[in-house]
């Protein structure tokens, strides 16, 4: 049976590599959006040397990394999930021994390797050449970022599985999803650093999923936060991965009930 | 053992009401009304194993929503239902391992991978050994002769292509039952003969259970020992194909083109003791319908004894228009009914 989840993850990264060249043009895209921020933040820092404890050297590191972490562990599996419930399609999932949520995972996995090898590897290195990035040298710091990188993963896609399933219970939740996408680059820091949001949201933050999905990682692999602390945020990560396993449940139980196929 | 159990089943959705004009949009944006809708109302049947069954009935009398509790995929608002043993709704990894499901509007392949590839992966998914799945798939590619299909992608092929396909993928865990939902929709005769004798085959070789649902009437003169037949989510005919027919079709009818103009009382009075009714369609043609009590030679001999003719036709009423019939009256049992009072 394993073999066949693994199967799932293969097979999208093989998909995926038949349409690759859509994503070289997500490269330069990439690589755009980084270049905006950096002469953004180039321009709010003037002759300031730090902002929110942030030098401008780690504020261009954090922004490449973040976005190119990003790269990895986006994905659309809320889409995917919401066109399956909403032409019916989700039926044919149910008479298969498998659990469908976790073929979803796999098919998202399969899409994140192919990113991380075709898309966020090569887009580092664009990137390292033509901004001033300072990367870790400490081999440790690569590999504690390579686990969080994992979970970032892991609670994203949960995110997008639990917006996905919503179509259960809405005719359209097309908004829904559009509001996911926007609130998770805030607030997961992709756009700006949690740091630099006022106190009270900042304080939200802490009570919130999103901030372990990049503001975290990227803190560490910055320097931000020492290694010694890192330990803390993978638990943190791990927790909140157990945490969301809960609500996806809930809704996936609470759906079999309700299920009405639609198209006959 | 019965393959199918089915007691008091029944479906009820809740489906949304949409308020007409923009005030009635407003509305149900702050408060939804709902209507209850029962798609299937308190069915009973069992099917032993090894049947063939047929579950027709009209769009929208409840076939498909019956198939898809029978499969697991939804849930019942009440009854009992077990298929194959089990509790469809409850252990379903385990119970789906025991069954194949065909949805004729639906592909269940993977779109983007070639037909070989989305078998393989069918064979992880349900922990086929590779020596049964080489096994198995030689003798239904050998039959359903997919030889040189095997390696495009599902996207490039024919639907006929893709129900042959379709077919190979319910049946590669070597199913007990096989769930059918419209298989042959849309697919030319060629197809749909050769889908029809493999499941014959099948079915008799191996005894497995056959539950389809179609709207062509063929399909099930060609396959099915048994019938159920359903209007709006009520059974009204279970029995066999044969005694539905000669329970509806109430008799035959004869044409006949004479030689020389015949009036309609000439006739009657050819025919006067019989129970035969006459239709005058134009100078020269006229209809007999006769029921099956009365003997067709007797009646023959009359009207040949009376009047020259140049042609006759019989025409039986085929199992198209006696499902028509009852279609149209809603029920199969009032028709019998007035069948029987019929002297």
């Amino acid at each position: 049976m394993m073999s066949a989840y693994l199967d799932f993850i293969r097979i999208r990264f093989l998909t995926m590599l038949a349409y690759r060249v859509n994503y070289y043009s997500g490269i330069v895209i990439y690589a755009i959006n980084i270049g905006a921020y950096y002469f953004l933040w180039k321009a709010i820092y003037g002759d300031q040397d730090t902002l929110a404890g942030f030098s401008l050297a780690q504020m261009t590191t954090y922004i490449a990394v973040s976005w190119m972490a990003r790269a990895f562990y986006f994905n659309n599996l809320d889409r995917e999930i919401a066109n399956d419930i909403r032409d019916g399609s989700v039926a044919i999932q149910f008479i298969r021994p498998y659990s469908y949520l976790l073929v979803k995972m796999m098919q998202g996995f399969g899409e994140g390797l192919f990113r991380l090898l075709l898309f966020m590897v090569p887009g580092l290195l664009v990137v390292c050449l033509v901004f001033p990035v300072s990367l870790p040298a400490d081999p440790a710091v690569w590999l504690v970022y390579a686990v969080m990188l994992v979970f970032s993963f892991l609670i994203n896609s949960q995110i997008n599985i639990l917006t996905g399933l919503f179509a259960f219970f809405v005719e359209n939740n097309e908004g829904m999803m559009r509001m996911k996408r926007v609130m998770v680059d805030l607030f997961s820091g992709v756009a700006v650093p949690i740091a630099f949001f006022p106190g009270w949201l900042e304080s939200t933050m802490q009570w919130l999923p999103f901030q372990a999905i990049t503001y975290l990682p990227s803190a560490v692999f910055t320097g931000r936060t020492p290694l010694s602390e890192a330990a803390g945020v993978v638990l943190l990560q791990a927790v909140w991965f157990i945490v969301l396993i809960v609500p996806i449940l809930v809704i996936w139980r609470s759906a079999r009930k309700r299920l009405f196929v639609q198209g006959g | 053992m019965l393959a199918i159990d089915v007691k008091d089943l029944r479906k009820q959705f809740k489906v949304q009401k949409n308020r007409e004009g923009l005030s009635g949009a407003l509305r149900d944006l702050f408060k939804r009304e709902y209507t209850d809708v029962t798609a299937v109302k308190d069915i009973s049947f069992q099917i032993p194993q090894g049947e063939i069954c047929g579950y027709i009935g009209e769009n929208g009398a409840g076939k498909s929503t019956t198939i898809k509790m029978l499969t697991g995929i939804l849930v019942p608002t009440s009854g009992q239902i077990r298929v194959n043993g089990y509790i469809p709704y409850k252990d379903r990894e385990k119970f789906v391992s025991g069954i194949g499901v065909v949805f004729g509007q639906r592909s269940q392949l993977w779109w983007d991978i070639g037909v070989i590839e989305s078998f393989q992966l069918l064979r992880k998914v349900y922990r086929v050994s590779e020596h049964d799945f080489r096994k198995r798939l030689d003798n239904l590619v050998e039959r359903l002769d997919l030889g040189d299909l095997l390696n495009r992608p599902v996207r490039k092929l024919s639907l006929g292509q893709r129900m042959r396909c379709e077919l190979v993928a319910s049946l590669l865990h070597n199913p007990s039952i096989l769930f059918l939902d419209e298989p042959t929709i849309g697919l030319d005769i060629v197809v749909k003969t050769a889908i029809r004798d493999f499941l014959k085959e099948m079915n008799k070789e191996q005894g497995t259970t056959i539950l389809l649902t179609t709207h062509d009437l063929q399909d099930i003169e060609a396959l099915c020992s048994r019938v159920i037949m359903l209007d709006d989510g009520r059974i009204i005919y279970d029995g066999g194909l044969e005694e539905l027919k000669s329970n509806w079709s109430k008799g035959r009818e004869i044409q006949f083109q004479f030689a020389s103009q015949t009036s309609l009382a000439r006739l009657k009075s050819l025919t006067d003791p019989l129970e035969v009714v006459w239709t005058v369609e134009n100078e020269l043609t006229a209809k007999m319908w006769l029921p099956y009590e009365v003997n067709v030679s007797d009646a023959l001999a009359r009207v040949v004894g009376g009047a020259e003719i140049r042609d006759i036709k019989i025409f039986e009423t085929n199992t198209d228009e006696i499902v028509r019939e009852i279609y149209q009256s809603g029920t199969s049992a009032a028709a019998a009914a007035k069948e029987t009072s019929q002297p």
